[in-house]
């Protein structure tokens, strides 16, 4: 029911694998399960994002308090090269599905 | 039809007007808006007139001590990652809480930008994945924005020669807060990136301009006018140069009286030059790349200043789906005014609108208006003067320790002084004549000691910043103007018998 091609940009964005059939159909029954708020008439009724909307948005003075605490940071990073933390040079591009069960295959 | 462009006959006519630009060549002025009725040449068939349109996101980085939403401090160059705190780093338990003087900026700009302020504003979560922002999400406000529907208004020079100046004006679709991201170095040898987080979770204003501009020159104009708002404000420092400004360009052309063209996006451009640069090359691209039967992509494209023209970015392949969502940590940021202003209220935690707009200080617009109308320059003067940084000043202590009028001693700033900085790449305060020494110079001018010809030599030597004083020259130099009647006939009869025998 859900598309090869959803399933993949579906991956490629949240970084989560379905992997097997199972995983797929989990997923086709938690979309269903939330159809269901389709059956409820929201005409002219504003949408709520959050529970906290009627609260009061907190304003914080412009006081420098935070930061100056670069080893602390670093010690969870695995590479870092004076005091910079390490990345791969780029995004890595997700292989397509097809792709990713060849080479689960080959494992 | 575009805005800011006039109509077809117009275009015509201007066309026809500057008939040198008929087959504008690769790397010169690529497209010659002229700005006066928005035409552009035709290509090579000479027939169908293109109208390119151009529309801007620029991003102002908050003048303040501390981040949009932490403590960390607001600090160009410091150590790598010493500017971070926990929530910056996007560490488990930590929340956003928005800084007050953030808030302010925004309003004072959309104020200043002739915008409706939003009483009630919401945050929003943009997701996209990317070493320099750990979160996987930035704090920005897409759905309802702080402020919306303004305009700002810029002037440009019609023509070099005949003076005239005309003024445009372009809509500002929105202002928006949100956050910057940190800073990627790409190390290509070892094939790795380093990040460093101290800019991540600085507060942004993005404001968003209308593509109701034609041309390089249009956008350069509109995002200077911008930037001297935004320093007069205080809200940015928005120098280009230390990433406080910076601009992304939406470019796209089409025939007049079709629907708009795709439109590519342009990144990476760091001053104003190669704003107009990056645009008129885009433009460029795009029409001879539809006239020989093209078609434009809609894809995000870099400015590469080194060769002059656009390149396709990698790592922006396909569409991105940011997945906006509202962020559940921040309830919606409510503005007040006077009207609306709760009686007992502990004052920290209101922003009122209408305390922000009787403190904004006079705007660039107006500063001109009144040097214009106080010293009898011409409006063009006046943009000289406020475009150049210190110039103003320079020019107003000149006239104070002169008594040669305004109209005059303002040819002498800007045709004789900026020239010469410009010459040498000098700022104006840097600059080795000093509005003391120039004054001076002027005072000898205009009480008829030395003529205007040698007035110019003794400003050549003061510029060698050799310490002497006009005075000091004119006597070294013997360019005193001679009034004595008797001394004249004999320079003269001197002249004379020296030809006689000719």
């Amino acid at each position: 029911k859900v598309a090869v091609e959803v399933l993949d940009h579906l991956e490629r964005l949240a970084l989560v694998d379905f992997r097997d059939t199972e995983g797929i159909e989990r997923l086709q029954n938690a979309i269903q399960f939330a159809d269901q708020l389709h059956e409820v008439n929201t005409d002219g009724v504003e949408p709520m994002d959050s529970v906290l909307e009627d609260r009061c948005l907190y304003l914080r003075e412009d006081d420098v308090t935070e930061g100056n605490c670069t080893k602390e940071l670093l010690k969870n990073a695995r590479e870092k090269v004076e005091e910079y933390f390490v990345a791969p040079p780029g995004n890595i591009p997700l292989p397509k599905l097809e792709e990713q069960e060849i080479v689960l295959q080959g494992s | 039809a575009a805005r800011g462009c006039g109509g077809v006959g117009v275009w015509r006519r201007a066309w026809q007007r500057r008939p040198g630009l008929a087959v504008p060549c690769r790397g010169q002025q690529a497209a010659a808006c002229n700005a006066r009725g928005g035409a552009v040449p035709a290509g090579k068939s000479g027939l169908a007139p293109w109208v390119p349109v151009v529309g801007l996101e620029i991003h102002a980085q908050i003048s303040s001590n501390s981040k949009l939403f932490s403590g960390s401090q607001v600090q160009f160059a410091a150590p790598p990652n010493s500017l971070v705190s926990f929530f910056d780093a996007s560490l488990p338990g930590t929340l956003p809480v928005l800084n007050r003087r953030c808030v302010e900026a925004a309003v004072m700009t959309g104020l200043a930008l002739n915008c409706s302020i939003n009483k009630k504003s919401l945050f929003d979560r943009k997701h996209y994945f990317y070493a320099d922002l750990p979160a996987g999400y930035q704090i920005t406000q897409q759905r309802v924005p702080i402020a919306v529907n303004g305009s700002l208004s810029y002037s440009l020079r019609i023509d070099d020669k005949m003076r005239q100046m005309v003024t445009k004006t372009v809509r500002i679709k929105q202002i928006q807060l949100e956050q910057d991201s940190g800073k990627s170095l790409h190390d290509d040898k070892r094939s790795q990136t380093l990040v460093d987080l101290n800019r991540a979770g600085v507060g942004l204003m993005e404001v968003v301009m209308e593509p109701d501009m034609c041309c390089g020159e249009e956008a350069t104009a509109a995002v200077r006018e911008l930037q001297l708002i935004l320093q007069t404000l205080g809200s940015s420092q928005a120098v280009m140069a230390e990433g406080q400004l910076r601009v992304d360009a939406n470019v796209s052309v089409h025939h007049p009286g079709e629907p708009y063209g795709v439109r590519t996006e342009v990144k990476n451009i760091n001053s104003l030059r190669f704003l107009a640069k990056a645009v008129d090359y885009e433009i460029q691209r795009q029409i001879e790349e539809l006239e020989s039967g093209g078609t434009i992509l809609n894809e995000t494209r870099a400015f590469d200043s080194r060769l002059g023209c656009t390149i396709p970015m990698r790592d922006k392949e396909g569409k991105q789906d940011y997945r906006f969502m509202p962020e559940p940590n921040l309830p919606p940021l409510i503005l007040y005014d006077a009207k609306s202003l709760p009686s007992n209220v502990n004052h920290q935690q209101v922003v009122n609108i209408d305390w922000i707009h009787q403190r904004l200080p006079d705007l660039p617009s107006v500063k001109r208006a009144k040097l214009v109308e106080q010293y009898g320059i011409l409006p063009e003067h006046s943009l000289t003067l406020l475009n150049e940084d210190g110039l103003t000043e320079f020019f107003e202590n000149v006239i104070k320790q002169t008594q040669m009028k305004p109209k005059k001693v303002i040819g002498w700033i800007i045709k004789d002084l900026l020239s010469y900085l410009k010459q040498h790449s000098i700022a104006v305060k840097e600059s080795p004549v000093s509005s003391f020494l120039l004054a001076d110079l002027l005072n000898l001018l205009e009480n008829r000691e030395i003529s205007p010809t040698a007035a110019k030599q003794v400003l050549a030597e003061l510029w060698k910043g050799e310490g002497k004083t006009p005075l000091e020259i004119v006597k070294e130099k013997k360019l005193e103007l001679v009034n004595d009647q008797k001394e004249l006939e004999e320079i003269c009869q001197t002249v004379i018998d020296g030809h006689e025998n000719e």
